[in-house]
């Protein structure tokens, strides 16, 4: 199988707090890893250090092979050595955040076929085929011409969702896509994770979710105070948990 | 002199009127206004990404820019811009040869630099609060679908900044209308204010010309306005 992502002792401070410690990690196409912890452990840090939102002090990451070149600073942080590279892995790493972060200028359509028309260079025709089709994927086709605003922030994820898909990504990077929703509006949006899981995409997907972490991921990553504590698959990790932590985290989080 | 029925004639646009003068004026202050505002256009966006870039040097010369031009007397900056900015340029010509020995900076260009360049600096604070206030997820969202800065900019920066800076950018466009008359001690220019002054003191009837001065800046301002709440609308659609 074919490493799709890989991250290599990756260290990321702010200031005094080192919020990663040398996390490595990968990913194979089709892998949905699943990332908990408490908050604080860094794997938001961690998602937003691979397609370089945070530019982590040290360590490296290879998307599809390829390394993101970073050239080290004397002050102990780093920086892309070419920033075009950075966007060209960036197109490929498709990111879905927790506050949906639409373009609140544009209506749906147009937050789906920005990038690919703009980035990407897709025709304009082309490109709203697709979109038209993703957003019916995710359920919203009624919901082309709105713009973000007028929308439920379960319609706003899933279009946020179309958004990523849009670029075709390599992998789909999910920052607690359901964290900032209503209750009731969580199971609209996991459902759609799961049909593109189970589709066969490569997804990182930072959670409080148990549920979907234990039946669509096939992988889950423990983080605690910025190293990876365990990792397995969900009968392991949550099934036979063997740090101290991890008992607690799970039981903390079961209600 | 007897005054009202024969103030209306006074206007008039026959021969003896002053309404075409007047109406020439009133194009002269439009053109300049126009011309000025879009000159502060560009001053804005360059101090604003200035202020906010990651050099210390360029932020230095933005604070500069803002805290002088913010600090005089608009009047006062206008004579030393218009007339040591038309010296300044031919003095940056003379360098090039001979041959620009007779060039003479026009009028009209130096009094548009000159409004710009005072315009600017208060469209960089309304610049710069306004890109300020674009929510950063937006611009993250950009980035991590691999737009470039120039892209982020174009696409997302400045059409998210206008909703916030419109406000603030009519003001300075209003503002710039009535900044304009004060080209009219340059003495090259006819615009409304200096032709109602030619009225005023050629028929003595000084209450009524510049009443009527007065008059024309208010057709202006209420002009723009409807004009403002039609922009307004644009840039708020999706937000309401």
């Amino acid at each position: 199988m074919d490493t799709t992502l890989k991250v290599e002792d990756l260290h990321k401070r702010f200031g005094e707090a080192e919020v990663l410690k040398g996390v490595s990690l990968s990913a194979n196409t089709g892998d949905v890893i699943a990332m908990i912890g408490s908050s604080g452990s860094g794997k938001s840090t961690l998602l937003r250090c691979i397609n370089l939102l945070e530019i982590p002090n040290s360590g490296r990451v290879y998307v599809n092979g390829e390394l993101i070149r970073m050239k080290a600073l004397p002050d102990g942080t780093s920086k892309p050595e070419d920033q075009k590279q950075v966007e060209r892995i960036r197109s490929k790493l498709a990111m879905v955040f927790q506050s949906f972060n639409l373009w609140s200028h544009r209506t749906i359509l147009e937050n789906v076929i920005e990038a690919p028309v703009h980035v990407l260079g897709v025709p304009k025709k082309e490109a709203i085929e697709r979109a038209e089709a993703l957003l019916a994927k995710v359920g919203i086709a009624d919901k082309r011409n709105f713009y973000p605003n007028h929308l439920s922030g379960g319609q706003q994820q899933r279009a946020a969702i179309a958004r990523a898909l849009a670029m075709e990504p390599s992998v789909l990077l999910f920052d607690e896509p359901t964290s900032a929703l209503d209750p009731e509006l969580v199971g609209e949006v996991l459902q759609v994770m799961r049909k593109l899981a189970e589709e066969g995409r490569t997804m990182l997907v930072v959670t409080h979710e148990m549920g979907f972490a234990r039946d669509v991921a096939n992988q889950i990553v423990f983080l605690h105070k910025g190293q990876i504590e365990e990792q397995g698959t969900p009968a392991e990790v949550i099934g036979h948990p063997k740090s101290e932590r991890l008992k607690q985290f799970l039981s903390s989080t079961r209600h | 002199m007897d005054p009202s029925p024969s103030l209306f004639s006074l206007m008039s646009f026959g021969h003896d009127g002053w309404g075409a003068r007047f109406m020439d004026g009133l194009v002269v202050t439009v053109e300049v206004s126009l011309a000025a505002y879009a000159v502060s256009l560009v001053f804005g966006l360059l101090g604003a990404g200035a202020k906010l870039s990651p050099y210390k040097w360029l932020r230095s010369i933005a604070d500069v820019y803002t805290t002088l031009v913010r600090a005089l007397p608009e009047l006062l900056l206008l004579l030393l811009v218009y007339y040591s900015g038309a010296d300044a340029i031919k003095f940056l010509l003379s360098f090039l040869g001979d041959d620009y020995d007779d060039v003479e900076v026009d009028p009209f260009a130096a009094a548009v630099m000159a409004l710009g360049f005072i315009g600017g600096a208060y469209m960089t604070e309304v610049m710069r609060g306004a890109i300020q206030s674009i929510p950063v997820g937006q611009i993250e969202a950009a980035k991590a679908c691999g737009m470039s800065p120039l892209l982020r900019v174009r696409r997302i920066i400045l059409p998210q900044m206008l909703r916030f800076a419109l406000p603030g950018m009519s003001n300075l466009w209003l503002n710039a209308t009535k900044d304009s008359s004060l080209i009219s001690v340059l003495g090259s220019f006819q615009d409304i204010l200096f032709m109602g002054y030619r009225a005023a003191s050629t028929t003595k009837h000084y209450s009524f010309f510049y009443s009527m001065t007065a008059v024309s800046f208010l057709v202006i301002t209420l002009v723009s306005m409807a004009g403002i709440r039609l922009l307004e609308a644009r840039v708020n659609r999706g937000y309401k």
